[in-house]
């Protein structure tokens, strides 16, 4: 029979030798993914790397002008500590799960699994964020955006590992919402994030669970950094930013929701979020 | 000594008496039967059939019994007895024989020292199929029961008419304990077999017989249920635990996962009906035409049980001189249909509850007056002839539901907005809404069944105490049996101290704990059980029983204490085993569905509101209402619970809960993708309990399990219809229902 190697590396160093060794390890911090896909036999890794040992991944601080967080971060603790400068990533980590789900699962899981339908992933695009990945032969930055490849896919090659997200503090008002069809505990159907750069006039989106990986809204940005910032949005523009947002989107049927629904669901939330984020700006 | 008679003993019927099981599930210590072990046992496992429909052309175990750690690989060949059981018609294979005709169906089974290893040498039989078309549509599947009812004139006509089509998707009970059972085999060639069930006597007539052996060395004992609602009243791993501990010689034990269970049990029938309603141009009922079509799945299960529900009690608490029903049920290749909470009495309320409020609109009146105005009531007759002759206070719970306090005005909370932390709106988009419903259930097995439950008291000193025993085969599933077994003997016999056995085959049937029955079946049978041990207790005492009592551990009479308890009992208890049964029922009429069929019909109301996000589809049940009536709330405490419950529930089916089945192949067999409500999707909910008393029942009471769940969804419905003026002809709403 065969038994899967349990690798419980205590400094980054020995994790990142231990995935240089063993690439068909897989990561798992929280397990909150991990888990699920053992529990339904999606997944028979020959190894797990455990990372719950190493210390500096569960820390966060700065790195000149940005939030270093470390991979291992759990959602509680960012909406805890990091709420006040990270507003939008907060607001997407309180509808993650359950307390106890918040407890346990982290950014770095949720970028390492890559699924679409991530709940950070909206508000790490909007801001703009950095994934630090590392493995033996260096380290280097991946602009979130640049991330995903596909459903489940991101650049990651076999030997790194996810080290830290970098992500500029809130510059202005950010929001977010997600779809569900309950109340809580709920994967989303779809789901919004929105950043204005208050100084820059610069303006981020982040559309989950509408494509095959999370995706900003381009011209829905454009459109914004285009218009004019110290009075109220035209009801023509906000409603045109609906447009182009759902319009950014490329959305399936599957067992959650239609892709007609997440169109128009998209629309509705993006132009929510854009006057309770404009409002803010007054 | 008036007052000592009428002492009431702590804990006896009426008082809401702690459950002994509360504190250890609370604290998560409470014993499941998952968490069964023996030492030296085996783990099964079962493959499944990928297809809903294949011919099966052959079956080689030689890879998986290679797999170091297995112990046994058996299929159909080795069933040692009947190859098929059922709880109606033995139609359904132990394994699967030379086809399968659902996506799920058990085809061979693994007995191996490590659950994964025999899950991984399960995945190495090899299986060659034939796909075969599935029958997907009840429409187009063979039809296995037709109940007809007609009563009165089947032409009448009406000055307002009002038709619909309405479906119902398929629910999950959903419970949390996942089927598990161990099975030890015994020195004298029989076994025993440790399980979660619903009907202990049931599976044990079912297992012997498919192990080829006497009931006598088929021994079941209950281990703790986590929920039941119906979905383990059909055999899963019961007959497959056994073969693999008859073959090896060692426990085994049995525990599905989450995604098995989903696959593992009978659900709720879906259903399409269509209603014609016709009435007076004041809205009084004139005539009711229906068709009701349940989709059976793949075997019969219940399905007979359920279509006779649907169809005797399809036109509601309604009071209506003309009706013509017919009501199927067709074999299908979806998953198996069964039990579950309401019993086809669901998902008729959902389309005669949204025809009444159609018929509210076209006569121009509110939809409490219209349902009051065609209120049933006590005297009057059902569909199929038969009489209420108990209280039938259908307007009277309309009423207190309507003048139930009013929803609390929209919070400024997201989160107790529709979209609950998902932070969709702040306001924008929602429109309130306010539906009412109310449904109407049978207690207690129906058209002729011979339906008994079986007690065993012993009252016994114990250490100078007096002590009562009590033993039952009926299964506490968490809705709170034991207690209420306790609650009885307390009252029954006067004694502060009653133990209740763990439930098992050692002694006869108590019947299901389903259809709302082991409160009035096996409660009955316990008092039925006291009462002869009381008997013999006084026929100890040199005088006439008559007026005498037993009340504080005393024997009593009007003009005080006549004996003490533990004198009378001295060093020889008294035991006494009884079989209880209610009152007679008869079948229905084959052409006429004509015939007292139901022992007793339970009522409930609700009124629910509801915040609802027009833009986005979401809803938010604010609050919900609801009043019932329950005879005598033997433990007032878990009848509200029930009442929560229930209601729940039904509030599921009307917003969230589907098994999605697309081709024959359930799309969502998890916990992920099939939701259930969360606190956040429950509202506060507003209960009356009424007590009014039928003349039949034990203590007056009334089966409380089942009404709440009933009503709760049309009444859900209702309020979004309410709130966004949209048809809504199907249940759960889904949000793109709402929205395009």
């Amino acid at each position: 029979m065969s038994t899967v190697d349990f690798l419980a590396p205590r400094t980054w160093e020995e994790a990142l030798a231990a995935k240089a060794e063993r690439r068909d390890a897989l990561p798992i911090a929280g397990g909150t993914d991990v888990m699920v896909e053992l529990n339904f036999d999606r997944r028979r890794p020959a190894a797990l790397l455990d990372l719950t040992r190493i210390g500096e991944l569960a820390e966060w601080g700065s790195d000149g002008s940005v939030l270093r967080i470390g991979a291992g971060v759990s959602y509680r603790r960012l909406i805890e500590e990091l709420g006040g400068r990270l507003p939008g990533l907060a607001m997407a980590a309180r509808t993650v799960g359950s307390a106890q789900i918040r407890n346990r699962g982290t950014v770095g899981g949720n970028l390492g699994s890559a699924s679409p339908a991530g709940d950070a992933h909206p508000p790490l695009l909007a801001a703009a964020a950095t994934v630090q990945v590392a493995s033996v032969r260096g380290t280097r930055r991946v602009p979130v955006a640049e991330f995903f490849t596909g459903p489940k896919r991101s650049v990651l090659a076999p030997d790194e590992l996810i080290e830290a997200i970098l992500v500029p503090p809130a510059a202005g008002p950010q929001q977010f919402a997600k779809v569900g069809t309950r109340n809580a505990m709920v994967i989303a159907v779809c789901s919004f994030a929105i950043s204005l750069d208050r100084e820059r006039q610069a303006v981020g989106t982040g559309i989950g669970s509408a494509a095959p990986t999370p995706v900003r809204a381009l011209a829905a940005e454009q459109l914004l950094a285009a218009a004019r910032w110290d009075r109220p949005l035209p009801e023509p523009t906000v409603e045109k930013f609906g447009e182009l947002v759902a319009a950014a989107a490329s959305p399936i049927d599957d067992v959650r929701a239609t892709a007609a629904y997440r169109r128009r669901a998209l629309a509705v939330l993006a132009r929510r979020t854009l006057r309770w984020a404009w409002e803010e700006l007054r | 000594m008036k007052q000592l008679l009428q002492t009431r003993v702590t804990g006896g019927v009426g008082d809401s008496a702690a459950r002994p099981d509360g504190a250890l599930k609370v604290r998560g210590e409470f014993a499941f039967a998952s968490d069964l072990w023996a030492d030296r046992m085996l783990w099964g496992a079962t493959l499944r059939s990928p297809h809903p429909h294949a011919r099966i052309l052959g079956i080689d175990i030689t890879e998986a019994l290679r797999v170091p750690g297995v112990h046994a690989v058996l299929t159909h060949e080795d069933v040692p007895g009947s190859k098929r059981y059922g709880l109606e018609i033995a139609d359904q294979p132990v394994l699967a024989i030379d086809e399968v005709r659902y996506a799920g169906e058990p085809v061979a089974i693994v007995a191996a020292d490590h659950p994964e290893t025999a899950r991984r040498a399960a995945a190495r039989i090899a299986v060659s199929y034939q796909v075969l078309p599935p029958v997907t549509e009840a429409e187009d599947g063979q039809v296995l029961r037709h109940v007809p009812i007609r009563r009165g004139d089947p032409d009448a006509t009406a000055e307002l008419v009002v038709t619909g089509e309405y479906e119902v998707g398929m629910q999950d009970q959903a419970f949390l304990g996942p089927e598990a059972g161990l099975a030890v085999p015994a020195a004298d060639g029989g076994v025993d077999l440790y399980l979660a069930t619903q009907w202990l006597h049931a599976d044990q007539r079912q297992v012997a017989a498919c192990l080829g052996l006497p009931p006598a060395l088929v021994r079941l004992t209950l281990a703790g249920v986590g929920g039941a609602f119906g979905a383990r009243e059909d055999i899963s791993m019961q007959v497959h635990a056994c073969m693999l501990a008859l073959r090896t010689g060692r426990p085994v034990k049995m525990v599905y996962g989450r995604e098995e269970s989903f696959l593992g049990h009978v659900h709720r029938h879906p259903a399409k009906l269509r209603y014609e309603h016709g009435a007076t141009r004041d809205g009084r009922l004139v005539y009711v035409k229906a068709r009701i079509m349940l989709d059976g799945g793949a075997y019969a299960s219940s399905s007979a049980a359920v279509v006779a529900n649907a169809a005797t009690l399809g036109i509601g608490p309604y009071d209506v001189p003309n009706v013509v029903m017919d009501a199927y049920v067709a074999y299908t290749n979806n998953p198996p249909c069964g039990a579950m909470r309401g019993f086809g009495a669901v998902q008729a309320c959902f389309a005669y509850e949204s025809q009444m409020d159609k018929l509210a609109a076209a006569a121009g009146l509110d939809p409490v007056e219209v349902r009051i105005r065609n209120a049933l009531r006590e005297g009057a007759r059902m569909p199929t002839g038969q009489v209420v002759d108990g209280p039938a206070p259908v307007a009277e719970l309309l009423r207190r539901v309507q003048a139930a306090p009013p929803a609390p005005p929209r919070s400024d909370d997201p989160r107790l907005l529709p979209g609950g932390v998902g932070n969709t709106t702040h306001g924008e988009g929602v429109v309130r809404g306010v539906g009412y419903a109310i449904g109407i259930k049978n207690v207690c097995f129906s058209e002729g069944f011979d339906d008994y439950a079986t007690a065993r008291v012993r009252l016994e000193l114990i250490s100078g105490e007096p002590v009562a025993f009590v033993h039952t085969a009926a299964a506490e599933v968490g809705q709170g049996l034991v207690t209420v077994q306790a609650q009885v003997a307390r009252t029954e016999l006067g004694v502060e101290r009653v133990v209740v056995a763990t439930a098992d085959t050692s002694v006869g049937s108590a019947g299901s704990s389903s259809a709302s029955r082991q409160t009035y079946m096996t409660g009955g049978a316990v008092r039925a059980a006291c009462a002869a041990v009381r008997q013999r207790l006084f026929a100890r005492l040199a005088r006439d029983p008559a007026g005498l009592w037993l009340a504080g551990g005393k024997v009593v009479s009007v003009d005080g204490v006549v004996a003490d308890l533990a004198e009378v009992l001295g060093d020889d208890p008294i035991e006494e085993t009884v079989e209880w049964r209610h009152r007679p029922t008869s079948p229905l009429d084959p052409h006429t569905g004509q015939g007292d069929a139901h022992v007793q019909y339970a009522f409930a109301a609700h009124r629910a509101t509801v915040d609802v996000d027009v833009e986005l589809g979401l809803v938010r049940v604010v609050e919900i209402a609801t009043a019932q009536d329950v005879g005598k709330a033997v433990n007032p405490q878990a009848v509200v619970g029930q009442i929560h419950g229930g209601t729940a529930q039904g509030l599921g089916l009307a917003v969230m809960e589907e098994i999605q089945v697309v081709d024959g192949m359930v799309r969502n067999p998890s916990f992920t993708d099939y939701l259930i409500p969360t606190i956040l999707d429950v509202p506060p909910m507003h209960v009356e309990v009424l007590e009014l008393a039928d003349p039949h029942a034990p203590y007056g009471l009334r089966g409380v399990g089942e009404p709440p769940a009933i009503s709760s969804t049309p009444a859900v419905v209702a309020a979004i219809r309410a709130a966004t003026g949209r048809p809504l002809t199907r249940v759960p709403v889904r949000p793109e229902h709402l929205i395009g």
